[in-house]
């Protein structure tokens, strides 16, 4: 691990403009993904802004009737919050499907959206990686791509956005609220939260440097049955293939977004507007500019398995 | 202070393939020519009841600050990259893998290790569970094991969610499932996995026989 030094800020402002005071600084939250990857030299950050203090760590209820959960709220506390269970069961399912009890009591929700792909080249510093230095290649593309990206890719990489809970924050509709280092603030609304690669696959997401999630807000609770099946080579404590977050209506409509296919939560609004006439329908939508390779193209099938248990679970329910 | 395109043209000059991709691109943040000396800190923290003081570089986990500063090797390092599970504690009654947190970041925590639980003389419950129940056989990631599973009841009690419960409204049940499920951040490379879902059980005061049923 490279040297730091470390802080802890009082007021997320204070955050914001110490990060964007020093070059190469970072927050740190629970610090359960940075810090392995600060282990490995894939993240050098030279000085540590830790956020713990910063109070953030509530759920409220918005005016609008939707919640308010705090950036610094840790997974663990999120998934057992009565009134997301109630009412946003779709979260509390991504999140318990996701990491170790021991991870998730320390990951908090601003930092797992910040969550950075497990692509195996981008974790190996031996080998080319776009995302992990710019301009060195992809040794995924042609590579061993079993886990990676089947659609919404680039020439430049086909690493994954690895998490569970960003997945049903994307179906839930859901609202990244942050603070800038001049202390203004604003809402990006989760399908504008995680970029696609293109050709800057370094970039993860649209925050600006300094940039500090305060909180994400859900909209009002909408009905329906809540779901999300994680399919993944071991039964629990491993990144999905495929994932399916879904909302389902009594008629059958619905929302759907999965995970595990692309470098952010997939969500394509006319597959949403064909749940009624069954998974492959909704997939062949979703997937239809997919770009597998032969390691991968499994993806695509097994997404519209996975999403045809999801509605025969939401029918028996 | 230096602006973030003078800080990347000195990431041109140190002449490396990502800093000129980098400059090209500023929303990266420029590769330091040069690293900094390591930086160390004052860290105070509640260890197993006992406080303690010390100064540590900032690199320092909590995992390397228990066995390389306080000589409790009890806490194991197995992967060292929150993969394996062998390095839980309990940190404020929550269990966490110690390897992926600094100390600094625990200023004034209370932390509990195995050392914490019992002694040879005065085993904790669990413990008598695990040796009662042969719950291991090499013992590298029993007190990672013991912490979790202590944790693990704790958390059912609470009525705290998991990834095998049918209904989220309802309190998780004490099932060889739900223990298995939860204990799932625990790697056993022998593969006791079955005594030591016994020998929580046993603690919890589930009939083994029937749950095996």
């Amino acid at each position: 691990m490279k040297p730091f030094t470390y802080e802890r800020a009082k007021t997320p402002a204070e955050a914001a403009a110490a990060v964007a005071r020093q070059p190469g600084a970072k927050f740190l939250a629970g610090g359960t993904n940075l810090l392995d990857l600060m282990k490995l030299e894939i993240e050098t950050p030279r000085h540590l802004v830790d956020v713990q203090d910063l109070k953030l760590d509530r759920i409220e209820p918005t005016s609008d009737g939707g919640l308010r959960i705090g950036a610094l709220v840790t997974n663990t506390k999120l998934a057992a919050d009565t009134r997301v269970r109630r009412d946003y069961g779709v979260l509390t399912r991504a999140i318990v499907a996701g990491a170790s009890g021991q991870l998730r009591n320390k990951a908090t929700t601003a930092g797992n959206l910040l969550q950075r792909t497990r692509c195996p080249y981008f974790y190996d510093p031996n080998m080319p990686c776009n995302k992990r230095k710019p301009g060195s290649g992809c040794a995924a593309i042609g590579g061993y791509s079993r886990q990676l990206a089947v659609i919404g890719s680039s020439d430049h990489c086909i690493a994954t956005y690895p998490g569970d809970m960003a997945v049903a924050m994307r179906v839930l509709d859901a609202t990244v609220e942050t603070v800038k280092a001049d202390g203004t603030t604003r809402a990006i609304p989760i399908a504008d939260f995680h970029r696609l690669p293109g050709d800057t696959p370094h970039l993860d997401n649209n925050l600006e440097a300094g940039e500090l999630i305060t909180a994400v807000t859900l909209p009002r609770p909408i009905g329906g049955t809540h779901h999300y099946e994680k399919v993944r080579d071991r039964a629990s404590y491993a990144f999905a293939l495929v994932s399916v977050a879904a909302i389902i209506q009594k008629d059958g409509s619905g929302r759907v977004a999965f995970g595990g296919v692309a470098h952010k939560p997939w969500r394509v609004e006319a597959a949403d507007d064909v749940m009624t006439q069954g998974a492959a329908a909704v997939t062949a939508k979703a997937f239809a500019d997919a770009r597998p390779t032969d390691d991968n193209a499994f993806k695509i099938p097994l997404a519209t398995r996975a999403l045809a248990a999801t509605i025969a679970e939401g029918r028996s329910a | 202070m230096m602006s973030e395109i003078e800080i990347s043209r000195r990431g041109v000059l140190a002449g490396s393939a990502a800093a000129a991709a980098i400059a090209a691109a500023p929303h990266v943040e420029a590769q330091p020519a040069k690293a900094l000396p390591p930086a160390t800190m004052p860290v105070s923290l509640t260890i197993n009841g006992k406080r303690r003081d010390l100064t540590l570089d900032t690199r320092t986990t909590l995992l390397d600050t228990l066995r390389e500063h306080l000589q409790l090797t009890g806490t194991k390092k197995g992967c060292d990259h929150g993969q394996c599970g062998a390095c839980t504690v309990i940190v404020n009654g929550e269990r966490i893998n110690s390897c992926l947190s600094l100390a600094v970041q625990h200023q004034g925590d209370e932390v509990t290790t195995i050392e914490g639980l019992g002694t040879p003389d005065k085993l904790h419950p669990m413990q008598a569970a695990f040796v009662r129940h042969d719950g291991y056989q090499c013992g590298y990631c029993t007190p990672g094991q013991i912490c979790s599973a202590i944790a693990v009841l704790d958390e059912i009690k609470r009525g705290d969610p998991s990834h095998v419960q049918a209904d989220l409204t309802q309190r998780p049940q004490l099932t060889s499932l739900e223990m298995r499920e939860r204990m799932s951040g625990n790697i056993c490379r022998c593969g006791a996995y079955s005594n030591i879902a016994e020998a929580m059980a046993d603690v919890a005061g589930v009939d083994v026989k029937e749950m095996e049923a």
